[in-house]
């Protein structure tokens, strides 16, 4: 027996046409979540179904394809997905920020700068902003109808109120091209600066919940703040041990049970390209050398 | 009668025509105003061009009501062929359609004929594609929005000529309105509806 065979990047032609034209009217609404009817895929929800969706439509033969999990190249669910469009497209594959044509990202933006040309997609798992502030789908969607987004600012003041600032760290709500209050997807707030004004294309998609929603490349995208508590940055307060970055933003890597720790990129393509070119951090291992067998 | 066999012929490669043109399509809405070319080749039917050709084959199925102008219905040919090709319904009320195929656009209806959508649904709203004289040549039209670093110029001879006064009700009906697909030749332009003229000039 043959091998069984997909149809070129799993999804059949109709479910592609009906997610191509959710994608579309994506773009022309930025920020608005956009309902599709999101199929089940070979794995389960949680793991990117959405984001999976979303770049099985839009992928071609000519993409290169990157994804990444909390910034890593190197995680199952990154390995999985890679492999997943390796195997039904046949796309060529990379781990490289700038070489990649099509990004598929959970929870993290790269810290190298996309370019023009690009499109980014994000897995995204609760894709309504209003979600755990209102429960019915019938208030949040008159709410994003009418622009009423009073109650996300109740939220981010209660933040203020109870904890001295706004504590809200990832997930932080977005309004998109002065009009819609959006969820960046649960991202470090560390990357909300990046969607403003960028140059690639940035689609989201939501399996569980049958959303997908856009924002055009050069779009205005504001964090939600106040004039006397405006919206801040976080990172850890140290550079990264393994490549001595300042700029990026740092996973926490607990190495004993008494009390240590360091401090490394998120970003593993980033962190890794640095070394290449020379940076060292506190705990780099000398280089590197490819041993030869027999 | 009309057989099968007198019909065009849709695309050579179903998927990889689609997924081309596809992209084509979402480039020109990523940045509205800019020209892409569509290289996925199909049969055309009378009166239409073929980029409308092939975005119809990418984009329309049984889920999407079409609505043709006088110029696309004047033979039966362009609706046998979506009804062969796509199994997509034609239908004579313009204000339910998906999509609008324009192929003489200086007697387009004035665009409230069409589907809006609604302010919890934005997205149930028509896109009219249009078939235009030129997307390369003619007036200066410059314009801004989302997508658009700063501002952009387009070159076209359009149809109608008051195509972006006609446009301007998308600002006032944000986040309801129309998105428009420009179409000459293989050539296509998307001015969705956050797209804003600025100036135009001759």
């Amino acid at each position: 027996m043959n091998a069984p065979a997909y149809n070129f990047a799993y999804l059949d032609e109709q479910t592609k046409r009906m997610i191509r034209r959710a994608i579309l009217k994506a773009i022309a609404i930025p920020g608005y979540q956009v309902p599709f009817a999101s199929r089940e895929m070979p794995m389960p929800y949680g793991w990117g179904t959405g984001g999976v969706q979303v770049t099985a439509a839009i992928l071609g033969p000519q993409d290169v394809l990157k994804v990444i999990d909390q910034g890593s190249d190197d995680t199952t669910n990154a390995i999985s997905i890679r492999k997943f469009f390796g195997k039904t497209a046949g796309v060529a594959t990379t781990t490289a920020t700038s070489d990649a044509t099509v990004i598929q990202t959970r929870h993290r933006i790269p810290e190298a700068p996309l370019h023009a040309g690009q499109v980014l997609v994000y897995q995204v798992p609760i894709p309504e902003p209003l979600r755990f502030l209102e429960p019915r789908e019938t208030e949040t969607r008159r709410m994003h109808a009418l622009g009423e987004y009073g109650l996300m600012h109740v939220k981010l003041y209660e933040d203020i109120a109870r904890f001295g600032h706004i504590a809200t760290s990832y997930a932080y709500p977005v309004k998109v091209n002065a009009r819609y209050v959006m969820d960046p997807s649960p991202t470090p707030k560390f990357d909300n600066p990046k969607m403003d004004n960028c140059p690639a294309l940035q689609l989201f998609g939501a399996g569980r919940e049958k959303r997908i929603y856009a924002i055009p490349p050069h779009t205005h995208v504001v964090s939600l703040d106040f004039e006397d508590h405006p919206f801040t940055r976080y990172r850890f307060d140290a550079p990264c041990a393994l490549c001595g970055a300042g700029d990026s933003y740092l996973d926490e890597i607990v190495t004993d049970d008494k009390g240590g720790r360091m401090f490394v990129c998120s970003d593993t393509d980033y962190c890794e390209s640095r070394q290449l070119i020379g940076h060292r951090g506190s705990e780099s291992a000398a280089p590197h050398e490819e041993r030869t067998h027999g | 009668m009309t057989t099968v066999t007198e019909l065009h012929a849709g695309f050579a490669d179903k998927v990889l025509s689609a997924q081309s043109t596809f992209r084509s399509v979402m480039d020109a809405m990523t940045r509205p105003g800019s020209v892409q070319r569509v290289t996925a080749a199909a049969g055309t039917p009378a009166g239409m061009m073929r980029g409308a050709a092939a975005i119809a084959l990418t984009l329309f199925d049984h889920d999407t009501p079409i609505w043709l102008d006088a110029a696309m219905s004047a033979t039966p040919d362009v609706a046998k062929w979506l009804n062969f090709h796509a199994s997509a319904p034609v239908v004579a009320v313009s204000s339910i359609a998906s999509f609008a195929l324009v192929g003489d656009a200086k007697n387009l209806p004035a665009l409230d004929r069409f589907a809006f959508g609604s302010n919890e649904y934005p997205d149930r709203s028509t896109t009219l594609i249009l078939q235009v004289e030129s997307l390369t040549q003619g007036p200066t039209f410059e314009m801004r929005g989302p997508g658009i670093d700063g501002t952009t110029l387009l070159q076209a001879t359009l149809q109608p000529r008051d195509l972006f006064q006609r446009l301007t009700i998308n600002e006032a009906l944000f986040p309801r309105g129309i998105d428009v697909v420009l179409v000459h030749d293989d050539l296509i332009v998307a001015i969705p509806r956050t797209t804003r003229l600025v100036a135009s000039g001759a």
